[in-house]
Protein backbone atom coordinates (compact mmCIF):
# COMPACT_ATOMS: atom_id res chain seq x y z
CA UNK A 1 0.00 0.00 0.00
CA UNK A 2 2.54 2.39 0.94
CA UNK A 3 4.95 1.34 -1.76
CA UNK A 4 1.59 2.07 -4.29
CA UNK A 5 1.25 5.68 -2.13
CA UNK A 6 5.11 6.50 -3.03
CA UNK A 7 5.21 4.82 -6.60
CA UNK A 8 1.91 7.41 -6.88
CA UNK A 9 3.75 10.42 -5.55
CA UNK A 10 6.63 10.00 -7.63
CA UNK A 11 4.70 10.08 -11.10
CA UNK A 12 3.02 12.96 -9.75
CA UNK A 13 6.24 14.95 -8.87
CA UNK A 14 7.67 13.74 -12.36
CA UNK A 15 4.65 15.28 -13.96
CA UNK A 16 4.17 18.78 -11.72
CA UNK A 17 8.07 19.16 -12.07
CA UNK A 18 8.12 18.59 -15.92
CA UNK A 19 5.67 21.62 -15.95
CA UNK A 20 7.95 23.84 -13.96
CA UNK A 21 10.89 23.09 -16.50
CA UNK A 22 8.85 24.05 -19.30
CA UNK A 23 7.30 27.14 -18.77
CA UNK A 24 10.99 28.82 -18.01
CA UNK A 25 8.85 32.08 -17.66
CA UNK A 26 8.01 30.76 -13.97
CA UNK A 27 11.24 30.33 -13.13
CA UNK A 28 12.62 32.83 -13.94
CA UNK A 29 9.76 34.94 -12.49
CA UNK A 30 11.04 33.35 -9.00
CA UNK A 31 14.44 33.86 -8.98
CA UNK A 32 14.67 37.50 -10.83
CA UNK A 33 12.34 39.61 -8.97
CA UNK A 34 14.54 38.40 -5.33
CA UNK A 35 17.92 39.10 -7.25
CA UNK A 36 16.44 42.48 -8.52
CA UNK A 37 15.62 43.31 -5.00
CA UNK A 38 19.07 42.12 -3.65
CA UNK A 39 20.33 44.66 -6.11
CA UNK A 40 18.21 47.28 -4.98
CA UNK A 41 19.06 47.01 -1.48
CA UNK A 42 22.45 46.55 -1.49
CA UNK A 43 23.31 49.02 -4.31
CA UNK A 44 20.82 51.39 -3.74
CA UNK A 45 19.60 51.50 -0.32
CA UNK A 46 22.78 49.58 1.65
CA UNK A 47 24.59 52.34 1.75
CA UNK A 48 22.03 54.64 3.67
CA UNK A 49 20.71 52.01 5.78
CA UNK A 50 22.58 51.60 9.54
CA UNK A 51 22.46 47.62 10.31
CA UNK A 52 25.50 47.75 12.39
CA UNK A 53 27.21 45.42 9.68
CA UNK A 54 29.98 45.40 7.39
CA UNK A 55 28.50 42.76 4.64
CA UNK A 56 25.29 44.18 4.10
CA UNK A 57 24.87 41.41 1.48
CA UNK A 58 24.87 38.90 4.29
CA UNK A 59 22.78 40.66 6.47
CA UNK A 60 19.70 40.83 3.64
CA UNK A 61 20.06 37.14 2.28
CA UNK A 62 17.63 35.41 4.64
CA UNK A 63 15.06 37.76 3.88
CA UNK A 64 15.76 37.51 0.06
CA UNK A 65 15.38 33.80 0.38
CA UNK A 66 12.44 34.06 2.17
CA UNK A 67 11.01 36.42 -0.59
CA UNK A 68 12.09 34.15 -3.14
CA UNK A 69 9.90 31.65 -1.42
CA UNK A 70 6.93 33.37 -0.52
CA UNK A 71 6.58 34.11 -4.27
CA UNK A 72 7.39 30.42 -5.44
CA UNK A 73 4.81 29.27 -4.08
CA UNK A 74 2.04 30.70 -5.79
CA UNK A 75 3.07 28.92 -9.01
CA UNK A 76 1.56 25.75 -6.82
CA UNK A 77 -1.67 27.38 -6.14
CA UNK A 78 -1.76 28.39 -9.97
CA UNK A 79 -0.72 24.62 -10.85
CA UNK A 80 -3.23 23.50 -8.81
CA UNK A 81 -6.07 25.51 -9.90
CA UNK A 82 -5.27 24.96 -13.36
CA UNK A 83 -5.46 21.01 -12.65
CA UNK A 84 -9.04 21.79 -10.88
CA UNK A 85 -9.95 23.65 -13.91
CA UNK A 86 -8.64 21.10 -16.20
CA UNK A 87 -10.91 18.11 -15.45
CA UNK A 88 -7.16 16.76 -14.84
CA UNK A 89 -8.29 16.34 -11.11
CA UNK A 90 -11.25 14.33 -11.90
CA UNK A 91 -9.44 11.80 -14.02
CA UNK A 92 -6.93 11.40 -11.35
CA UNK A 93 -9.16 10.87 -8.88
CA UNK A 94 -11.52 8.28 -10.92
CA UNK A 95 -8.50 6.42 -11.55
CA UNK A 96 -7.40 3.53 -8.79
CA UNK A 97 -4.23 5.23 -7.56
CA UNK A 98 -3.75 6.91 -4.14
CA UNK A 99 -5.53 10.29 -3.81
CA UNK A 100 -3.05 11.91 -1.48
CA UNK A 101 -0.43 11.52 -4.01
CA UNK A 102 -2.30 14.46 -6.17
CA UNK A 103 -1.59 16.70 -3.79
CA UNK A 104 1.82 15.90 -2.46
CA UNK A 105 2.88 15.61 -6.30
CA UNK A 106 2.11 19.43 -6.13
CA UNK A 107 3.65 19.85 -2.61
CA UNK A 108 6.80 18.01 -3.39
CA UNK A 109 7.22 19.77 -6.55
CA UNK A 110 6.88 23.11 -4.67
CA UNK A 111 9.78 21.95 -2.12
CA UNK A 112 12.00 21.24 -5.26
CA UNK A 113 11.54 24.38 -7.34
CA UNK A 114 11.70 26.60 -4.42
CA UNK A 115 15.04 24.90 -3.53
CA UNK A 116 16.65 25.20 -6.68
CA UNK A 117 15.26 29.66 -6.66
CA UNK A 118 17.22 29.37 -3.28
CA UNK A 119 20.54 27.60 -4.76
CA UNK A 120 20.61 30.56 -7.85
CA UNK A 121 19.63 33.30 -5.55
CA UNK A 122 22.48 32.32 -3.09
CA UNK A 123 24.96 31.62 -5.90
CA UNK A 124 24.19 35.28 -7.19
CA UNK A 125 24.53 36.39 -3.40
CA UNK A 126 28.27 35.12 -3.29
CA UNK A 127 29.01 36.86 -6.78
CA UNK A 128 28.00 40.27 -4.57
CA UNK A 129 29.61 39.65 -1.27
CA UNK A 130 27.98 37.35 0.59
CA UNK A 131 29.52 35.27 3.31
CA UNK A 132 29.38 32.73 5.12
CA UNK A 133 31.02 30.81 7.97
CA UNK A 134 28.71 28.09 8.42
CA UNK A 135 29.56 24.58 8.62
CA UNK A 136 27.84 21.57 7.57
CA UNK A 137 25.47 21.66 10.27
CA UNK A 138 24.54 25.11 9.89
CA UNK A 139 23.68 24.53 5.95
CA UNK A 140 21.37 21.39 7.53
CA UNK A 141 19.75 23.80 9.75
CA UNK A 142 19.25 26.66 6.72
CA UNK A 143 17.97 24.02 5.05
CA UNK A 144 15.61 22.42 7.34
CA UNK A 145 14.04 26.01 8.16
CA UNK A 146 13.52 26.83 4.95
CA UNK A 147 12.25 23.58 3.81
CA UNK A 148 9.51 23.65 6.61
CA UNK A 149 8.65 27.62 5.72
CA UNK A 150 8.36 26.23 2.18
CA UNK A 151 6.09 23.35 3.21
CA UNK A 152 4.29 25.96 5.50
CA UNK A 153 3.44 28.40 2.99
CA UNK A 154 2.74 25.45 0.73
CA UNK A 155 0.12 24.56 2.30
CA UNK A 156 -1.18 28.06 2.43
CA UNK A 157 -0.92 28.11 -1.20
CA UNK A 158 -2.73 24.74 -1.59
CA UNK A 159 -6.24 26.08 0.31
CA UNK A 160 -6.02 28.97 -2.33
CA UNK A 161 -5.67 26.52 -5.36
CA UNK A 162 -7.95 24.40 -4.15
CA UNK A 163 -10.68 27.28 -2.89
CA UNK A 164 -10.20 29.99 -5.80
CA UNK A 165 -12.69 30.15 -9.04
CA UNK A 166 -9.80 32.52 -10.52
CA UNK A 167 -6.53 32.21 -11.16
CA UNK A 168 -5.76 35.60 -9.62
CA UNK A 169 -7.47 34.37 -6.63
CA UNK A 170 -5.15 31.39 -6.26
CA UNK A 171 -2.18 33.74 -6.48
CA UNK A 172 -3.10 36.96 -5.31
CA UNK A 173 -3.21 35.45 -1.91
CA UNK A 174 0.97 35.49 -2.11
CA UNK A 175 1.12 38.93 -2.53
CA UNK A 176 1.04 40.26 1.05
CA UNK A 177 3.69 36.92 2.04
CA UNK A 178 5.73 38.74 -0.44
CA UNK A 179 5.44 42.05 1.56
CA UNK A 180 5.96 40.55 4.88
CA UNK A 181 9.34 40.53 4.98
CA UNK A 182 10.13 43.99 4.64
CA UNK A 183 7.98 44.43 7.74
CA UNK A 184 10.63 42.86 9.82
CA UNK A 185 14.43 42.77 10.76
CA UNK A 186 15.09 41.51 7.37
CA UNK A 187 15.95 44.79 5.62
CA UNK A 188 16.32 46.90 8.96
CA UNK A 189 16.65 46.87 12.30
CA UNK A 190 13.09 46.97 14.46
CA UNK A 191 14.85 48.84 16.67
CA UNK A 192 14.45 52.36 14.66
CA UNK A 193 10.91 51.59 13.83
CA UNK A 194 7.73 53.52 15.44
CA UNK A 195 6.59 51.13 18.55
CA UNK A 196 3.53 50.27 17.22
CA UNK A 197 5.10 49.01 14.01
CA UNK A 198 8.20 47.55 15.83
CA UNK A 199 5.74 45.44 18.05
CA UNK A 200 4.19 44.21 15.16
CA UNK A 201 7.53 43.37 13.02
CA UNK A 202 9.46 41.87 16.43
CA UNK A 203 6.44 39.73 16.95
CA UNK A 204 5.61 38.43 13.06
CA UNK A 205 6.81 34.87 12.24
CA UNK A 206 9.36 36.67 9.18
CA UNK A 207 11.58 38.30 11.97
CA UNK A 208 12.47 35.33 14.11
CA UNK A 209 13.16 33.20 10.91
CA UNK A 210 15.33 35.66 9.67
CA UNK A 211 17.11 36.01 12.98
CA UNK A 212 17.80 32.09 12.85
CA UNK A 213 19.05 32.25 9.47
CA UNK A 214 21.40 35.21 10.12
CA UNK A 215 22.61 33.42 13.21
CA UNK A 216 22.88 29.99 11.64
CA UNK A 217 25.06 31.90 8.51
CA UNK A 218 26.84 33.69 11.13
CA UNK A 219 28.16 31.08 13.33
CA UNK A 220 26.19 32.98 15.65
CA UNK A 221 24.68 31.29 19.28
CA UNK A 222 20.71 31.07 17.72
CA UNK A 223 19.28 31.06 21.01
CA UNK A 224 15.45 30.53 21.89
CA UNK A 225 14.81 32.40 18.13
CA UNK A 226 15.37 29.60 16.34
CA UNK A 227 12.37 28.27 18.58
CA UNK A 228 10.15 30.58 17.87
CA UNK A 229 11.05 30.17 13.72
CA UNK A 230 10.12 27.07 14.04
CA UNK A 231 7.00 27.29 15.70
CA UNK A 232 5.92 29.64 13.55
CA UNK A 233 7.02 27.18 10.64
CA UNK A 234 5.34 23.94 12.18
CA UNK A 235 2.21 26.19 13.39
CA UNK A 236 1.33 27.52 9.74
CA UNK A 237 1.80 24.04 8.45
CA UNK A 238 -0.32 22.10 11.01
CA UNK A 239 -3.20 24.94 10.55
CA UNK A 240 -2.83 25.53 6.67
CA UNK A 241 -2.92 21.15 6.19
CA UNK A 242 -6.16 20.88 7.97
CA UNK A 243 -7.75 24.16 6.43
CA UNK A 244 -6.35 22.41 3.05
CA UNK A 245 -7.54 19.31 4.08
CA UNK A 246 -11.16 20.60 4.72
CA UNK A 247 -11.44 22.45 1.57
CA UNK A 248 -10.41 19.19 -0.30
CA UNK A 249 -12.99 17.08 1.14
CA UNK A 250 -15.58 19.51 0.46
CA UNK A 251 -14.63 19.84 -3.61
CA UNK A 252 -14.07 15.94 -3.60
CA UNK A 253 -16.95 13.65 -2.90
CA UNK B 1 -25.61 -20.40 -18.85
CA UNK B 2 -27.00 -17.71 -16.84
CA UNK B 3 -26.82 -13.82 -17.86
CA UNK B 4 -24.10 -12.18 -16.61
CA UNK B 5 -24.14 -10.01 -13.47
CA UNK B 6 -25.01 -5.87 -15.22
CA UNK B 7 -21.78 -3.76 -15.55
CA UNK B 8 -23.77 -1.04 -14.20
CA UNK B 9 -26.38 -0.38 -12.10
CA UNK B 10 -28.21 2.63 -11.16
CA UNK B 11 -31.46 2.91 -8.96
CA UNK B 12 -33.50 5.76 -7.08
CA UNK B 13 -30.78 7.86 -8.00
CA UNK B 14 -30.93 11.27 -6.73
CA UNK B 15 -28.89 14.19 -6.45
CA UNK B 16 -29.64 17.93 -5.50
CA UNK B 17 -26.82 21.10 -5.36
CA UNK B 18 -28.50 22.97 -2.94
CA UNK B 19 -32.11 23.82 -3.95
CA UNK B 20 -31.74 23.06 -7.50
CA UNK B 21 -32.70 18.76 -7.85
CA UNK B 22 -30.85 17.53 -10.48
CA UNK B 23 -31.72 14.44 -10.37
CA UNK B 24 -34.88 13.14 -9.21
CA UNK B 25 -34.58 8.86 -9.36
CA UNK B 26 -32.50 7.73 -12.04
CA UNK B 27 -33.05 4.09 -12.43
CA UNK B 28 -31.13 2.55 -15.51
CA UNK B 29 -29.07 -1.00 -15.97
CA UNK B 30 -26.31 -1.75 -18.86
CA UNK B 31 -25.68 -5.25 -19.88
CA UNK B 32 -21.76 -5.88 -19.76
CA UNK B 33 -20.23 -5.54 -22.99
CA UNK B 34 -22.86 -3.42 -24.54
CA UNK B 35 -23.18 0.42 -25.48
CA UNK B 36 -25.61 2.18 -23.37
CA UNK B 37 -26.30 5.72 -24.43
CA UNK B 38 -27.76 8.46 -22.08
CA UNK B 39 -29.01 10.67 -24.23
CA UNK B 40 -30.48 14.10 -23.01
CA UNK B 41 -29.98 18.06 -23.46
CA UNK B 42 -27.64 20.44 -21.49
CA UNK B 43 -28.45 20.55 -17.69
CA UNK B 44 -30.33 17.49 -18.14
CA UNK B 45 -28.19 15.60 -15.38
CA UNK B 46 -25.98 13.70 -17.67
CA UNK B 47 -22.51 14.36 -16.50
CA UNK B 48 -24.11 14.29 -12.49
CA UNK B 49 -24.85 10.66 -13.07
CA UNK B 50 -21.29 9.50 -14.63
CA UNK B 51 -19.89 11.95 -12.08
CA UNK B 52 -21.20 9.30 -9.07
CA UNK B 53 -20.82 6.39 -10.92
CA UNK B 54 -16.86 6.90 -11.28
CA UNK B 55 -16.70 7.96 -7.72
CA UNK B 56 -16.26 11.87 -8.51
CA UNK B 57 -19.90 12.93 -6.84
CA UNK B 58 -21.98 10.93 -3.57
CA UNK B 59 -25.37 10.55 -4.31
CA UNK B 60 -28.26 12.03 -1.48
CA UNK B 61 -30.29 8.87 -2.30
CA UNK B 62 -30.32 5.82 -4.63
CA UNK B 63 -27.20 3.37 -5.07
CA UNK B 64 -24.81 3.69 -7.32
CA UNK B 65 -23.16 0.08 -8.59
CA UNK B 66 -20.37 -0.77 -11.28
CA UNK B 67 -19.01 -4.05 -12.16
CA UNK B 68 -20.66 -5.54 -8.73
CA UNK B 69 -19.39 -3.18 -6.32
CA UNK B 70 -21.31 -0.30 -4.95
CA UNK B 71 -19.86 3.50 -5.75
CA UNK B 72 -20.14 4.55 -2.44
CA UNK B 73 -19.47 2.47 0.39
CA UNK B 74 -16.25 0.06 -2.36
CA UNK B 75 -15.21 3.48 -4.42
CA UNK B 76 -11.31 1.80 -4.98
CA UNK B 77 -12.92 -1.47 -6.11
CA UNK B 78 -15.06 1.14 -8.72
CA UNK B 79 -12.40 2.51 -9.62
CA UNK B 80 -10.15 -0.39 -10.32
CA UNK B 81 -13.09 -1.56 -12.67
CA UNK B 82 -13.60 1.89 -14.84
CA UNK B 83 -12.09 4.81 -16.75
CA UNK B 84 -13.47 8.23 -17.09
CA UNK B 85 -13.62 10.56 -20.42
CA UNK B 86 -14.46 13.52 -19.44
CA UNK B 87 -16.40 15.65 -21.18
CA UNK B 88 -13.29 18.30 -21.53
CA UNK B 89 -10.79 16.14 -22.74
CA UNK B 90 -8.70 15.85 -19.41
CA UNK B 91 -4.91 15.44 -20.70
CA UNK B 92 -2.53 17.11 -19.59
CA UNK B 93 -1.56 20.17 -22.04
CA UNK B 94 2.07 20.66 -21.19
CA UNK B 95 3.12 16.76 -21.51
CA UNK B 96 3.03 15.00 -24.94
CA UNK B 97 1.22 12.23 -26.09
CA UNK B 98 3.24 9.88 -25.27
CA UNK B 99 4.08 10.92 -21.62
CA UNK B 100 0.32 11.31 -20.88
CA UNK B 101 -0.06 7.28 -22.10
CA UNK B 102 3.27 6.51 -19.94
CA UNK B 103 1.82 8.55 -16.69
CA UNK B 104 -1.23 7.06 -16.63
CA UNK B 105 0.52 3.14 -17.80
CA UNK B 106 2.60 4.35 -14.21
CA UNK B 107 -0.26 5.35 -12.32
CA UNK B 108 -2.18 2.48 -12.94
CA UNK B 109 1.29 0.33 -12.41
CA UNK B 110 1.05 -1.52 -15.83
CA UNK B 111 3.91 -3.15 -16.81
CA UNK B 112 6.05 -1.88 -19.33
CA UNK B 113 4.31 1.39 -20.38
CA UNK B 114 6.40 2.76 -22.36
CA UNK B 115 5.34 -0.04 -24.78
CA UNK B 116 1.83 1.05 -23.65
CA UNK B 117 2.15 4.35 -24.74
CA UNK B 118 3.72 3.19 -28.27
CA UNK B 119 1.03 0.71 -28.44
CA UNK B 120 -1.65 2.68 -28.01
CA UNK B 121 -0.38 6.27 -29.88
CA UNK B 122 0.00 3.86 -32.74
CA UNK B 123 -3.61 2.24 -32.49
CA UNK B 124 -5.39 6.08 -32.49
CA UNK B 125 -2.58 7.15 -35.25
CA UNK B 126 -0.66 9.13 -32.74
CA UNK B 127 2.62 8.40 -33.45
CA UNK B 128 4.13 11.38 -34.73
CA UNK B 129 2.71 13.24 -32.94
CA UNK B 130 3.50 10.96 -29.58
CA UNK B 131 6.74 13.50 -29.23
CA UNK B 132 4.56 17.10 -29.39
CA UNK B 133 3.09 18.86 -26.17
CA UNK B 134 -0.45 17.94 -26.44
CA UNK B 135 -1.14 22.13 -26.44
CA UNK B 136 -0.57 21.42 -30.33
CA UNK B 137 -2.93 18.74 -31.21
CA UNK B 138 -6.36 19.09 -32.53
CA UNK B 139 -9.51 18.68 -30.79
CA UNK B 140 -9.68 15.62 -32.55
CA UNK B 141 -6.24 14.39 -32.01
CA UNK B 142 -6.96 14.94 -28.37
CA UNK B 143 -10.21 13.61 -27.94
CA UNK B 144 -8.37 10.36 -29.48
CA UNK B 145 -5.92 10.88 -26.96
CA UNK B 146 -7.70 11.08 -24.00
CA UNK B 147 -9.90 7.77 -25.09
CA UNK B 148 -6.23 6.00 -25.62
CA UNK B 149 -5.56 7.30 -22.17
CA UNK B 150 -8.68 5.84 -20.66
CA UNK B 151 -8.13 2.53 -21.96
CA UNK B 152 -4.91 1.87 -20.11
CA UNK B 153 -5.07 -1.21 -17.68
CA UNK B 154 -8.16 -2.39 -19.42
CA UNK B 155 -10.89 -1.28 -17.39
CA UNK B 156 -14.14 -3.00 -17.40
CA UNK B 157 -16.18 -0.55 -17.66
CA UNK B 158 -15.51 3.09 -19.47
CA UNK B 159 -17.33 5.92 -19.47
CA UNK B 160 -17.46 8.58 -22.08
CA UNK B 161 -19.03 11.64 -20.78
CA UNK B 162 -19.64 13.68 -24.42
CA UNK B 163 -17.04 12.01 -26.29
CA UNK B 164 -17.92 13.90 -29.63
CA UNK B 165 -18.98 17.52 -28.40
CA UNK B 166 -17.42 20.43 -30.18
CA UNK B 167 -15.57 17.85 -32.71
CA UNK B 168 -16.08 18.27 -36.57
CA UNK B 169 -18.14 15.46 -38.34
CA UNK B 170 -14.62 13.51 -39.56
CA UNK B 171 -12.96 13.56 -36.01
CA UNK B 172 -16.49 12.44 -34.76
CA UNK B 173 -16.48 9.63 -36.90
CA UNK B 174 -12.53 8.54 -36.02
CA UNK B 175 -13.99 8.61 -32.13
CA UNK B 176 -17.28 6.50 -33.16
CA UNK B 177 -15.21 3.96 -34.87
CA UNK B 178 -12.76 3.49 -31.54
CA UNK B 179 -16.29 3.30 -29.39
CA UNK B 180 -17.41 0.71 -31.41
CA UNK B 181 -13.99 -1.07 -31.18
CA UNK B 182 -14.40 -1.36 -27.30
CA UNK B 183 -17.36 -2.77 -27.29
CA UNK B 184 -16.64 -4.97 -30.10
CA UNK B 185 -13.45 -5.96 -27.10
CA UNK B 186 -16.26 -6.60 -24.58
CA UNK B 187 -16.07 -3.61 -22.78
CA UNK B 188 -18.97 -1.90 -21.37
CA UNK B 189 -19.47 1.58 -22.47
CA UNK B 190 -21.53 4.15 -20.63
CA UNK B 191 -21.88 7.25 -23.46
CA UNK B 192 -23.55 10.50 -22.66
CA UNK B 193 -24.00 12.57 -26.07
CA UNK B 194 -26.78 15.09 -27.06
CA UNK B 195 -26.60 13.63 -30.17
CA UNK B 196 -29.21 11.78 -31.34
CA UNK B 197 -27.31 10.29 -34.25
CA UNK B 198 -24.23 9.57 -32.06
CA UNK B 199 -26.93 7.41 -29.97
CA UNK B 200 -28.87 5.93 -32.91
CA UNK B 201 -25.65 4.89 -34.36
CA UNK B 202 -23.38 3.27 -31.44
CA UNK B 203 -25.89 2.36 -29.01
CA UNK B 204 -27.20 -0.82 -28.27
CA UNK B 205 -29.32 0.48 -25.91
CA UNK B 206 -30.74 4.14 -25.20
CA UNK B 207 -31.95 6.17 -22.41
CA UNK B 208 -33.37 9.72 -22.49
CA UNK B 209 -32.59 11.33 -19.39
CA UNK B 210 -35.12 14.78 -19.48
CA UNK B 211 -35.34 17.21 -15.64
CA UNK B 212 -33.86 14.60 -13.96
CA UNK B 213 -35.88 11.49 -14.53
CA UNK B 214 -34.98 8.33 -17.73
CA UNK B 215 -38.26 9.28 -19.06
CA UNK B 216 -37.59 6.41 -21.95
CA UNK B 217 -35.30 3.99 -22.53
CA UNK B 218 -34.84 0.85 -24.87
CA UNK B 219 -33.13 -0.52 -28.12
CA UNK B 220 -33.50 1.80 -30.79
CA UNK B 221 -36.32 -0.08 -32.32
CA UNK B 222 -38.22 0.21 -29.43
CA UNK B 223 -37.59 4.33 -29.24
CA UNK B 224 -38.57 4.40 -32.85
CA UNK B 225 -41.70 3.10 -32.19
CA UNK B 226 -42.50 5.90 -29.84
CA UNK B 227 -41.65 8.48 -32.20
CA UNK B 228 -44.28 10.02 -34.97
CA UNK B 229 -43.76 9.29 -38.31
CA UNK B 230 -43.04 13.01 -39.45
CA UNK B 231 -40.44 13.28 -36.66
CA UNK B 232 -38.44 10.66 -37.64
CA UNK B 233 -38.15 12.35 -41.04
CA UNK B 234 -36.82 15.41 -39.56
CA UNK B 235 -33.89 13.33 -37.80
CA UNK B 236 -32.93 11.63 -40.78
CA UNK B 237 -31.98 15.12 -42.71
CA UNK B 238 -29.68 15.92 -39.78
CA UNK B 239 -26.87 13.60 -41.51
CA UNK B 240 -27.80 13.94 -45.33
CA UNK B 241 -26.30 17.45 -44.55
CA UNK B 242 -23.40 15.91 -42.64
CA UNK B 243 -23.02 13.46 -45.75
CA UNK B 244 -22.93 16.29 -48.32
CA UNK B 245 -20.04 17.98 -46.19
CA UNK B 246 -18.13 14.41 -45.87
CA UNK B 247 -17.83 14.33 -49.50
CA UNK B 248 -17.27 18.19 -50.58
CA UNK B 249 -14.86 17.77 -47.70
CA UNK B 250 -13.48 14.11 -49.71
CA UNK B 251 -13.52 12.11 -46.26
CA UNK B 252 -11.70 8.93 -46.97
CA UNK B 253 -14.23 7.29 -45.12
CA UNK B 254 -17.36 8.12 -46.96
CA UNK B 255 -15.65 7.33 -50.76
Amino acid sequence: MSAHVLSNTGVMLGRSIRHVTRSMDTIITVTIMPIAFMLLFRFVFGGAIQAGTDNYTNYLMPGILLIAISSGISYTGFRLFNDMQSGIFERFHSMPIARSAVLWGHVLTSVVSNAISVVVIILVGLLMGFRTSAGVLDWLAVAGILILFTLSLTWLAMIAGLAASSTDGATAFSYPLIFLPFISSAFVPTATMPAAVRAFAENQPVTSIVNALRALFDQQPVGTGIWVALGWCAGILVVAYAFAMRVYRRKVA
Amino acid sequence: MDTPPPAIHVSGLRKSYGRLEVLKGVDFTVAAGSIFALLGSNGAGKTTVVRILSTLLKPDAGTAGVAGFDAVAQPERVRESISLTGQFAAVDQILTGRENLVMVARLRQVSDPGRVADDLLARFGLTEAGARRVATYSGGMRRRLDIAMSLIGDPKVIFLDEPTTGLDPEARIEVWKEIQGLADSGTTVLLTTQYLEEAEKLADRIAILHQGTIIVSGTLAELRGLLPAAKAELVERQPTLEEIFLAVVGNKEQS
